[in-house]
């Protein structure tokens, strides 16, 4: 198991150089040179020459790369080209919203996906059944920005039931002010028991989240049913029929206990694939977070902050795939670890 | 027998008019220069009629003739980016599979290197790197794409290269390259074809989403992504401009996974023979 961990960390070290050296190459072939695109079209000659050679864009390429993963591990991701602020000042005031987002996604997907599985595989080519596949394939076909649009004109304009986007009303949020503690604003609210606040922050989270949910829910459903159809067929589910166990308590408790693996790393992976989708989400719904950061700085060419976000968002797309293989190995003996 | 499966069949039908809308555009198209990109000024941002099915956009162009022609564009480069995809991928797995040792190692670390980023993502830095155009999406696109088949392709030839008829073919002296393409290369492509039939759809819906971030077709062509992008500004009064671009991405895509959903359990024996026992 151990040794497993540790070629596991190895090969993810390996990764991430793969994952610098692609940042890097692409940040040096951005059209122009960066010196003049950190200074803008005015600058003088003497001054690009100068920030060329602070920049060390005058050495040779691999002293460059050398610089630029000695500035990586230092946690120095560059500087905006526009606001002239550090990357990763900016990837840490936009984190949290992110974060909060995608796990009140992930939780909505499991708790309406594994339940449409279960049913689906029990109803197995039934008219149920067909219907709930038709659902999650179509879950898992929706272009994210428009069912995000549509969503905004039905439950916005036309029923007034949710608001149109953002984090918290700008009245509320004047009136009762969230003090930052988690920088989840759910969480935060709940613990100073700032009860406006906590209202208009749930409702302005609902849209977002069943639109980033839907992707994960089908992936979710159709693992489950898949997976429960192999369970329902093993002797012991036969057997517990045999005597006499309800058939509820067959479908929860037994079958599904056994059919969790599959479903776990679906989430997992979809967690992962969240990081992309919230781009599109974030920017839809004027979400302010890490999406929304990386979509502006898309419309300014605004390159390290690009880069820097890419660098990162990777990263935690690695890391997040790592763990979900690591318990997967240490919940299911029947893996191989050669 | 994929037939039997009622969801399949719409998927198929659904496939079938998009061929059909995409290769006679120009005569289906009831404004075909529009179509193309000619804005028509007189009639900005009218509702749908019977004069414009599906309405025009904020340069007076007809609606519907745009989602046509965004079917050809669509179509063609989800078909490019599956040709080229497949045609970096496969050699490589070939070669992976049938030479093994180091070459197989150093193409297998490699694929799954990339393999371990988020394929969009990279996508998007690319194109920022790049700059926007169709040609650098496309090439984007297919970046964090083969190693898919490699991986594939990989493990069918594995599968393979121990049978007797390769076993027979190499005793007779046929030549190393000779074997892997005229022998074993056919008897792998239909995993593959099943693959690039899956991929069509998701190819679509993420060049739709490079469009509606402007990383993708640049107006004035048709581009259903772009289409919803554009209609995002007036959404809240003219919604027919978005609604419509983007159903016509959702109906292509799910029809693509209806489709691939099919053949997939038509292929997978252990749910065929559930299939035959009820």
């Amino acid at each position: 198991m151990l040794r497993y961990i540790i070629r596991r960390m190895l090969w993810l070290m390996f990764v991430l150089l793969g994952l610098c050296a692609i940042t890097f190459i692409l940040s040096r072939v951005v059209p122009g040179d960066p010196a003049t695109a950190y200074l803008g079209p005015r600058a003088k000659a003497e001054q690009v020459e100068m920030v060329r050679i602070q920049l060390g864009l005058d050495k040779p390429l691999y002293t460059q790369f050398f610089y630029y993963l000695r500035d990586l591990s230092r946690g120095n991701l560059g500087e905006s080209l526009r606001t002239h602020r550090p990357v990763m000042v900016g990837i840490i005031d936009h984190l949290p919203a992110s974060l909060e987002l995608m796990f009140s996604a992930i939780f909505v997907a499991l708790l309406v996906g594994i339940p449409l599985g279960v049913i689906s595989a029990k109803k197995e080519n039934t008219l149920v059944d067909h219907l709930i596949r038709l659902f999650s394939v179509a879950d898992v076909s929706l272009p994210s920005f428009w069912l995000a649009m549509i969503f905004q004109i039905v439950f916005f304009r036309w029923l007034g039931l949710f608001p149109i986007g953002g984090r918290i009303d700008t009245v509320v949020g004047l009136i009762s002010p969230i003090e930052k503690i988690t920088g989840f604003y759910v969480l935060d609210a709940l613990i100073t028991g700032n009860w406006p606040a906590f209202t208009s922050v749930l409702s302005h989270l609902v849209l977002p989240t069943i639109t980033l949910a839907c992707f994960s829910m089908g992936l979710i459903a159709r693992m489950t049913r898949s997976t429960m159809l192999e369970v329902l067929r093993e002797d012991y589910i036969t057997t517990a029929r045999a005597v006499g166990v309800s058939e509820k308590e067959i479908l929860f408790l037994q079958a599904l206990k056994n059919a969790m693996g599959p479903t776990i790393t679906t989430a997992g992976l979809s967690f992962a694939f969240m990081l992309t989708a919230t781009l599109y989400i974030e920017l839809i719904f004027f979400w302010p977070g890490i999406g929304s950061y990386i979509t502006k700085a898309i419309f300014l060419n605004d390159y390290p902050v690009i880069m820097g976000v890419t660098m990162l968002m990777a990263l935690f797309y690695v890391v997040v795939n790592l763990i979900v293989d690591i318990l997967i190995a240490v919940f299911d003996p029947r893996i191989r670890l050669g | 027998m994929i037939l039997k499966n009622p969801l399949t069949t719409f998927g198929l039908v659904i496939i079938f008019i998009l061929m059909i809308t995409a290769f006679f555009a120009p005569m289906l198209a009831p404004y075909p220069d529009q179509g193309r990109g000619l804005s028509n000024l007189k009639e900005r941002l009218a509702a749908p009629s019977t004069r414009h099915l599906f309405g025009t956009d904020y340069l007076g162009r007809d609606i519907l003739s745009r989602v046509i022609f965004g079917a050809r564009v669509s179509l063609r480069a989800a078909i490019v980016v599956v040709f080229i995809v497949m045609s970096i991928g496969v050699p490589l797995g070939l070669i992976a599979g049938y030479f093994g040792g180091k070459i197989d190692e150093i193409i297998m670390r490699f694929a799954d290197m990339i393999l371990a980023f988020p394929s969009l993502l990279l996508a998007v830095a690319i194109i920022a790197s790049l700059g926007p155009s169709l040609l650098n999406a496309l090439i984007a696109l297919c970046i964090p794409w083969w190693p898919w088949y490699t991986r594939l392709m990989r493990s069918q030839v594995i599968s393979i290269k121990e049978m007797q008829f390769v076993e027979s073919a190499r005793a007779i002296g046929v030549s190393r390259w000779r074997i892997m393409f005229r022998h074993i290369l056919p008897n792998c492509i239909s995993p593959i074809i099943v693959q690039a039939t899956l991929d069509m759809g998701f190819i679509i819906l993420a060049l739709a989403g490079l469009g509606f971030l402007g990383l993708g077709t640049q107006p004035p062509t048709a581009d259903w992504g772009v289409m919803v992008s554009d209609g995002r500004e007036f959404f809240m009064k003219q919604w027919w401009i978005s609604t419509f671009s983007g159903a016509a991405i959702f109906s292509t895509v799910l029809a693509f996974n209806l489709v691939g959903d099919g053949i997939r359990e038509a292929l997978d024996p252990k749910i065929r023979w559930r299939f035959q026992k009820t």
